[in-house]
């Protein structure tokens, strides 16, 4: 009765061959991952060191560190998710827990998602037109901090509002049949539900803004800036700043003689960087998840 | 309308989009009695309770008209939508513990209401959860997460959340579907003790629970009222409609 016969074979084989395809597929994800950052750090190893770090760039940016970038980098995203985290979180809130489903609210949803597919080179450009001039903050850390926030602002929008509806209407019902307003019923249970994935949206969008030239190299960032080693504060709001993006573009394209390795070298800090806050964002989510309450 | 009317239905119509639910139907419900609602899915019992405590304000599409009068004041004229929802209880036919501790699963609706003092919070949790017949099996632990109790303590510790804002009304929605039987049995007694301090509206499946509990009941078909009636009419061998004896009796539905 359980014999096998030629159809089975020829089944089993089918399937074993399926299985093997779809797996080899999956599989070569991580084989890019693995060349760039395998060859990344062979070519970059020369120039890698603690000092790389902290150094500022010497001898016109063909020697010597990235702190300058570096900093310049940490305070862009500080700043721009600042400014984007708290406002894209309160209107995902509205569109979620509030928006009735009409017209003018249905034109906040369209604008969100078209936000998202606007190209970075274009809001580059309505940054420049837009803090740089029309709201004359110059060129400066502040005009490129406001841009990658409206760059960030319909990820985290989205991001936010999928958090937000994992949460099952059941418990917001059983709020609203106790008396509960709507602000209570989020306070109460909402938020705290989904803040978890409220915060790993966020933090990934680290990387987005850490990553960006265009949109800074429009409106902030520039080739070179003089800095003491190792000065945490070396900024101020409405100066111009290096960027580690922007630093990586400079010594690739428009440096004459930089020592071949500190470009590879850049590039490992930004990739590190990156890597390291998206680690801490799927910890932090694994964590949370742990703490998951049904 | 008599002196212990608590709620008095009029010509209420429900429609979602263009679909009538409920084609004007008319009741009243009196002070302390045991009101059961029977019917199969789809003939708007649920949506009946939701008209009553205005949760249907959340559904954007639902149109409603008619009046409902609870205790003489019409609900949808009523400015504080919240103290209305706070005189009725409300169990929905799913337990929901809230994911948080089983003290503040309780102690949410007080504080909602404006409740700080942790004595009287202290005070309403036991109360509550000695009517819901579970404080013997949390007391040890209340600050252990609500969704982690099984079903049936979690349909009691819902009870007890609904007893928690002191309802005048409690309504309960088809609360055994989802629990066991004994676990049932336990609620119905619970509830034979309560209806001396409120009002209940019993919207049931099981026929049976309707005979058992309720003083009168009424049989909801698609949108309208069949009959309704004291139960030990309705649930005889001769009540006034043929439909609800085959009903009631299995014959069709």
């Amino acid at each position: 009765m359980f014999a096998e016969t030629p159809l089975v074979r020829r089944k089993q084989r089918q399937e074993t061959i399926a299985k093997w395809i779809f797996f080899s597929m999956a599989a070569s994800m991580i084989v890019p991952l693995i060349l760039i950052v395998g060859y990344l750090f062979q070519r970059a190893w020369p120039s890698l060191s603690l000092s790389f770090l902290i150094d500022v760039p010497t001898h016109g940016m063909t020697e010597g560190g990235i702190w300058p970038a570096l900093v310049g980098t940490i305070y862009l995203v500080v700043i721009s998710l600042a400014v984007s985290a708290p406002i894209g979180v309160l209107a995902a809130v509205y569109l979620n827990e509030y928006a009735r489903d009409n017209w003018f609210n249905r034109l906040i949803n369209l604008a969100v998602i078209n936000l998202a597919g606007v190209p970075s080179i274009v809001h580059a450009l309505f940054g420049l037109g837009a803090f740089v001039y029309a709201a004359r903050f110059g060129y400066s850390i502040i005009s490129a901090s406001l841009t990658l926030a409206i760059m960030t602002l319909p990820v985290i929008i989205a991001s936010t509002r999928e958090a937000l509806a994992s949460v099952p209407r059941s418990f917001r019902e059983a709020c609203w049949n106790v008396g509960a307003t709507r602000w209570q019923t989020i306070r109460g249970v909402v938020l705290p539900n989904s803040i978890s994935g409220i915060l790993t949206g966020i933090i990934l969008q680290v990387s987005r803004a850490a990553g960006e030239t265009a949109p800074i190299m429009f409106t902030g960032a520039v080739f070179y800036k003089a800095v003491q080693k190792g000065d945490l504060f070396p900024y101020h709001l409405q100066d111009q700043c290096m960027a580690l993006s922007m630093h990586l573009y400079t010594l690739a394209t428009q440096v004459p003689g930089v020592k071949e390795s500190i470009p590879f070298a850049t590039a490992v800090v930004l990739l590190g960087s990156v890597l390291l806050v998206n680690a801490a964002a799927i910890i932090l989510r694994a964590y949370l998840r742990s703490r998951k309450k049904w | 309308m008599t002196s212990d009317t608590q709620i008095a239905v009029q010509d209420l119509r429900l429609a979602y989009g263009h679909k009538e639910v409920i084609h004007g139907i008319s009741f009243d419900i009196q002070r302390n009695e045991i009101f059961g609602i029977i019917g199969p899915s789809q003939s708007g019992k649920t949506s009946l309770l939701r008209c009553l405590n205005r949760t249907i304000d959340f559904t954007p599409e639902a149109r409603v008209s008619g009046v409902i009068r609870v205790d003489g004041e019409d609900v949808r004229k009523g400015r504080d939508v919240f103290a209305l929802r706070r005189k009725i209880g409300m169990v929905a036919p799913l337990p929901v513990g809230l994911p948080k501790s089983i003290y503040d699963n309780v102690a949410f609706a007080p504080r909602c209401a404006g409740m700080t003092r942790k004595s009287q919070l202290d005070e309403i949790v036991e109360q509550c959860l000695r009517q819901a017949a579970l404080w013997d099996e949390v007391k040890d632990r209340m600050d252990s997460l609500g969704t982690k109790l099984s079903g049936g303590q979690q349909q009691r510790l819902t009870i007890a959340r609904a007893l928690s804002h002191q309802p005048q009304i409690l309504c309960l929605d088809e609360f055994s579907i989802a629990i066991d039987p004994v676990t049932t049995m336990r609620i119905e007694d619970v509830l034979k003790e309560l209806r001396k301090d409120m009002t209940i509206v019993l919207v049931t499946n099981l026929t049976q629970q309707a005979r058992r509990l309720a003083d009168r009941t009424m049989f909801l078909w698609d949108g309208e009222i069949v009959e309704l009636g004291r139960s030990d009419v309705l649930f005889s061998d001769h009540p006034a409609n043929r439909k609800t004896y085959e009903y009631v009796n299995g014959i069709f539905g």
